[in-house]
């Protein structure tokens, strides 16, 4: 395995550029999740380090060689694709020693090879199966035989889940994840599932229109996103558009007033209001007062959504529309007294509330 | 198979609301419909009668061995399998090439020369024949040597007939190929030819099969294209049957059609074995 980086990635077509200088290392044994809405680049920058694609500009370099004008064939990457790929007329050990058979290694040698791969996922018993003879599940681990057993120093995953129904979604991803942490295997993996993304890679990049927006972990993602467009793209959140009026106080472009806390530094110009809906506690207006340490609005509840273990309460602020969510209250709570059209307070901490930049 | 299948498209024909014995009934219409010319062509065949008439006077196999004893016959037939083979070793290649360059390259023009790999379709074949032996003529002058009435002639004209079919299948099997296929064979390591050798070939095989049977069948029953192409002595099959017609009729062109349809049949049933037919005509 080898570390990856990539440096003023372009890609154009025509006058259109589709990447727009990307720049991302992903280091010995990481798995980095590229993460964005259709459209945004993602999955022509995994083509461009598989070689599938030439760049217009930058350099792509794997472990400590220049890649970026290598053909595809003579690159070291295995890449599982969407719909597997895997090659019709050949069965389940002939898929997988087809790189092997490639790279000339002898058939003791590739039998060996093939054998372990498939024990690896499990697949040993279905070596002589032609793969439309396997469920989907299955055909996803050939592919993913097929790409670990040439020892690639780089493993490229395009949305290799998204075949998959949900269930198996979960469980596949688990084991992926082991797989490629017990291999130490370094990884870029194209995905548009955000839960996909947060569970698996050690780090997200999450891409718009060509660009990279923000680079980092889960945590710092979900918890610090650098603007609005990361905010409403890893996790749900509250995003109100506005602007500051005086100290700690926010107006809300349908005219809404939010407390956001004590001084606090903010880009000038317009802003945007951030604010999980995990964090917004809901309290009857007629019930307990809510507790000194919070800031507090009262609105009027739209909607309450019941999801099991977890309760969204959906409420109107002059205009401006806030999700609350919160653990199903017990039977015996005031909170499930509540039903739309009520007064509620919405109540948070002030390190809940993110003002970014932008709108 | 191919038989099927088109009964299964005159059935779309049918009035949606046909019930109970009505369905059966349409479905047997149809299938007379199609095999009675060859069931009565295999029946005349066997009449005890030099003029066909109905009841028959007994039966016989005299006229096979009539046929057996005309050569113009027998040789027809190895000339005809001999050009059919000939024509679609080479007409198959050409226009499985030609498909692949329609579909995954990005040449100037591709409608045009789709239209025109489709001519030979569109052209009646008596008219394409007479176009190439005038062609023939004027170049066997420029170049000194004989091409109208020879082998080569003829299945150069053949190899004509087995362009379109091919490049329509072949095109076919392309279009609904999975191209990360061939991605996943660059990946891992496959140069451009052994990704050809080793993956797009194997997956368009249906359709290369299918073309292999189309243009073989398509030049062993060819009668028009072929009639001022053939030489004295080297009749195809179709133009033997049709000089004979000329002087007798009795049931001998009967039995010989016969066994053209006995080869055709044949070949389909074990092309069939190799390429499930009614998947992909």
């Amino acid at each position: 395995m080898a570390r990856l980086q990539l440096q003023g990635v372009v890609k154009r077509y025509g006058g259109n550029a589709v990447v727009q200088g990307v720049d991302l290392t992903v280091e010995d044994g990481e798995l980095v999740a590229l993460l964005g809405p259709s459209g945004c680049g993602k999955t022509t920058t995994l083509r461009i380090v598989a070689g599938f694609t030439e760049p217009s500009a930058g350099t792509v370099r794997l472990g400590d060689r220049d890649i970026t004008h290598i053909p595809p064939y003579a690159r070291d990457t295995g890449m599982v694709f969407q719909s597997y790929a895997l090659f019709p007329h050949l069965n389940v050990a002939q898929n997988v020693g087809f790189g092997l058979e490639m790279r000339g290694v002898n058939r003791a040698e590739r039998d060996q090879r093939v054998k372990q791969a498939l024990s690896l996922v499990q697949l040993g018993h279905l070596a002589q199966r032609l793969p439309r003879e396997l469920s989907g599940g299955q055909q996803q681990r050939v592919a993913l035989a097929r790409a670990l057993v040439i020892k690639p120093l780089a493993f490229l995953l395009d949305e290799p889940l998204s075949n998959l129904d949900a269930k198996l979604r979960i469980e596949v991803r688990l084991q992926m994840r082991a797989l490629q942490q017990r291999l130490g295997l370094t990884t870029l993996m194209v995905t548009h599932d955000q839960e996909e993304a947060l569970t698996m890679a050690d780090r997200l990049v999450v891409m718009d229109q060509g660009r990279v927006r923000q680079i980092g972990t889960p945590q710092e993602l979900y918890e610090h996103p650098v603007d609005a467009f990361v905010a409403g793209f890893i996790g749900r959140c509250n995003l109100l558009a506005g602007k500051m009026e005086g100290t700690g106080q926010f107006r809300s472009r349908s005219g809404a007033l939010l407390p956001v806390g004590g001084t606090r530094f903010v880009a000038p110009g317009p802003l945007t209001f951030a604010l999980r809906p995990e964090r917004v506690r809901v309290a009857p207006a007629s019930g307990t007062y809510p507790g000194s340490s919070e800031r507090h609005v009262s609105a009027r509840l739209t909607a309450i959504t019941y999801l099991g273990s977890l309760t969204e309460y959906h409420a109107d602020l002059d205009g401006a529309s806030l999700l609350a969510i919160g653990p199903t209250p017990g039977t015996q709570d005031i909170l499930r007294r509540l039903s739309p059209g009520d007064e509620v307070f919405l109540c948070w901490d002030d390190d809940a509330i993110r003002l970014l930049p932008g709108e | 198979m191919i038989l099927l299948k088109a009964i299964g498209r005159l059935t779309l024909l049918l009035p949606a609301k046909l019930s109970g014995l009505a369905m059966p009934l349409w479905i047997s219409v149809v299938y007379t419909l199609m095999l009675a010319p060859v069931v009565i062509l295999a029946v005349i065949s066997v009449f005890d009668q030099q003029i066909v008439s109905f009841p028959p006077e007994g039966w016989t196999w005299r006229w096979y061995l009539n046929a057996w004893d005309h050569p113009e016959f027998a040789t027809g037939l190895l000339i005809s399998l001999q050009v059919a083979v000939l024509s679609t070793l080479i007409g198959v290649p050409l226009g499985t090439a030609a498909a692949l360059a329609l579909v995954r390259s990005k040449l100037l023009g591709k409608s045009f020369f789709n239209y025109l790999l489709l001519g030979p379709l569109v052209v009646p074949g008596v008219v394409a024949g007479a176009a190439l032996y005038l062609a023939y003529v004027r170049w066997e002058n420029l170049l000194d040597m004989d091409i109208t009435a020879t082998l080569g002639g003829l299945v150069a004209g053949h190899t004509l007939l087995a362009m379109p079919w091919t490049v329509r299948l072949v095109v076919a099997s392309l279009e609904g190929m999975d191209r990360s296929a061939e991605e996943a064979a660059v990946n891992l390591g496959a140069r451009p030819w052994t990704v050809f050798r080793r993956v797009t070939l194997p997956m368009m095989r249906s359709g290369v099969i299918a073309a292999m049977l189309f243009a073989f069948i398509q030049s062993f029953e060819n009668l028009d294209l072929s009639l001022l192409l053939v030489g004295p002595g080297s009749s195809t099959l179709p133009v033997a049957m049709l000089s004979y017609l000329e002087f007798r009729i009795d049931p001998t062109l009967a039995a010989v059609a016969t066994v053209q349809v006995v080869v055709i049949g044949v070949l389909m049933v074990v092309t069939d074995r190799f390429v499930k037919l009614s998947r992909i005509v």
